[in-house]
């Protein structure tokens, strides 16, 4: 039982963290001119590309 | 008298100005040498095998493209004092932190893997077993860094570099025709035509040049060594070197197996090292121990730079210059990364050639981000004030990076469909 009340200890310190984290990064310090907004948005729909092309052949490989 | 005596003074200039080279070169160096790891040996023994010296012109064009990259990476390292992922969290906010961050983490132990294929290839050609090899490495690589300086690290490193430059003995030794590789290497030709083989190779070459861990390895390590703004100069100098020094071994691998190995398929290094050893023992025993250090020194900086990053990010103490105690964490996720690294490739039936392929996949999907990260946030004058990209900058890195970012999205492609470039 000390056992898994550390461990629930520990995972929750870690979800803190990780929200605090969130916290202080939540918004980006780095002025969203034209330029950087195109350029985010340009490596948003090429990993949205990558991603679908990664489920097409895990697809794929399934279905052979 | 008079001129002896200025001789003297600039033999005093010179000599001052190499050591305090020496004090602060190791980043630029480290990370360019490392870049030569068990993967990119393989792609330059397969390249040699495959065209012969036809493709040396091409990798001295790699000279430039990797250090402009890496010198954006040590102006930003020393002005803001973060490392890559810091700064990424920091620049653009938490959804692209952590994609960077995960993604980095599964790069980083995927290519350590690779690393570990390449030292046990290597010391298997000896008669090595491959768990003693795993457990020889991670305990060099915690000695290492158990010390607790910065610099006793970086001066081991280099030491390691220094193996590096084994190739180039090597090379001599198998006696390669000088005009022949002046004649066929350094004028621009694609043997066979720029067909899907070709283009393979070529992408495989620049894939190993800039890899993503190099951009936040090298970033760290600028940190965590203190440069400031004052050191940048020397910073450029050092990864100028680095990137010479990296291409020039590229090159003698290259003239190696070109000379030997022409027309024979190679699909890893340690198949290259064997088939070496089967023509002449010891330049075989010399690209054997060369692919052990490249992959040893590979895994040395791969593991640090995801250490680093996760420091950076969760506020741990992140440093080498600090004690185990001091940094549990820091070392906690070194050493896990290493050792489970290491295990995998000792499982019995371990899928290793798909993990080789999938590093190639994933890699795509970090290094196009870290770099265009990297070009936006070497632009933001707030933060980087006068060491801002000027207006060339930007065009000479901007176009690097678009050609980058397609050629090694064309080679995770081919990867993920083979027969797509065919």
């Amino acid at each position: 039982m000390p056992l898994v009340q550390s461990i629930s200890t520990s995972i929750a310190g870690h979800i803190e963290k990780i929200r605090e984290i969130n916290r202080r990064y939540a918004t980006s310090r780095i002025q969203m001119s034209t330029t950087v907004r195109v350029a985010l948005l340009a490596l948003r729909l090429y990993l949205l590309f990558l991603v679908g092309l990664l489920a097409f052949k895990f697809i794929t490989v399934l279905t052979q | 008298m008079n001129f002896i005596t200025r001789l003297y003074y600039q033999y005093r200039r010179a000599w001052k100005a190499v050591m305090l080279y020496l004090v602060i070169s190791g980043p630029g160096l480290v990370v360019m040498i490392a870049d030569n790891d068990a993967g990119g040996i393989t792609t330059y023994a397969a390249t040699g095998a495959r065209y012969g010296y036809n493709l040396i012109w091409f990798l001295i064009i790699l000279i430039p493209v990797a250090y402009y990259i890496q010198e954006m990476t040590v102006r930003l390292g020393a002005v803001t004092k973060r490392g890559h992922a810091e700064a990424i969290f920091d620049g653009f906010g938490s959804f692209w932190g952590w994609f960077s961050l995960i993604d980095l983490m599964l790069v980083d132990w995927l290519t350590l893997v690779t690393e570990f294929i390449g030292m046990t290839a290597a010391m298997r050609i000896f008669g090595i077993p491959d768990w003693l090899t795993i457990l020889a490495v991670c305990l060099l690589m915690g000695i290492i860094v158990i010390n607790g300086r910065y610099w006793t690290w970086e001066k081991i490193a280099l030491a390691f570099c220094f193996f590096n430059l084994i190739y180039i003995p090597a090379a001599f030794m198998v006696g390669p025709s000088a005009r022949q590789i002046v004649r066929e290497g350094l004028v621009p030709n694609f043997p066979g035509g720029l067909n899907g083989d070709m283009f393979f190779f070529l992408m495989a070459n620049i894939g190993t040049t800039i890899a993503p861990w190099m951009l936040f390895f090298q970033q760290s390590s600028v940190v965590d060594k203190g440069m400031t703004e004052k050191d940048i100069p020397w910073g450029r100098a050092d990864t100028f070197i680095g990137s010479l020094v990296t291409v020039i071994v590229a090159i003698f691998i290259v003239v190696l197996t070109g000379t030997v190995l022409s027309g024979v398929e190679i699909n890893d290094a340690g198949q290259a090292s064997a088939a070496l050893w089967e023509k002449d023992r010891y330049v075989g025993a010399m690209m054997a121990i060369g692919l052990f250090d490249a992959g040893l020194l590979g895994a040395i900086c791969i593991s640090l730079a995801s250490s680093w990053a996760f420091g950076e990010i969760f506020g741990w103490a992140h440093s080498l210059n600090a004690k185990i105690k001091e940094a549990p964490w820091f070392y906690a996720n070194y050493f896990f990364t290493l050792i489970t690294a290491g295990l995998i490739v000792l499982i019995p039936g371990a899928p290793l050639v798909v993990i080789t392929l999938f590093v190639q996949v994933v890699a795509v999907t970090l290094l196009p981000a870290a770099l265009v990260f990297l070009i936006l946030l070497l632009n933001d004058e707030p933060t980087m004030g006068e060491f801002c990209n000027t207006f060339s900058q930007n065009i000479i890195g901007g176009t690097i990076v678009v050609t980058i970012i397609v050629l090694s999205t064309c080679y995770g492609l081919s990867a993920l469909f083979p027969n797509l470039f065919v």
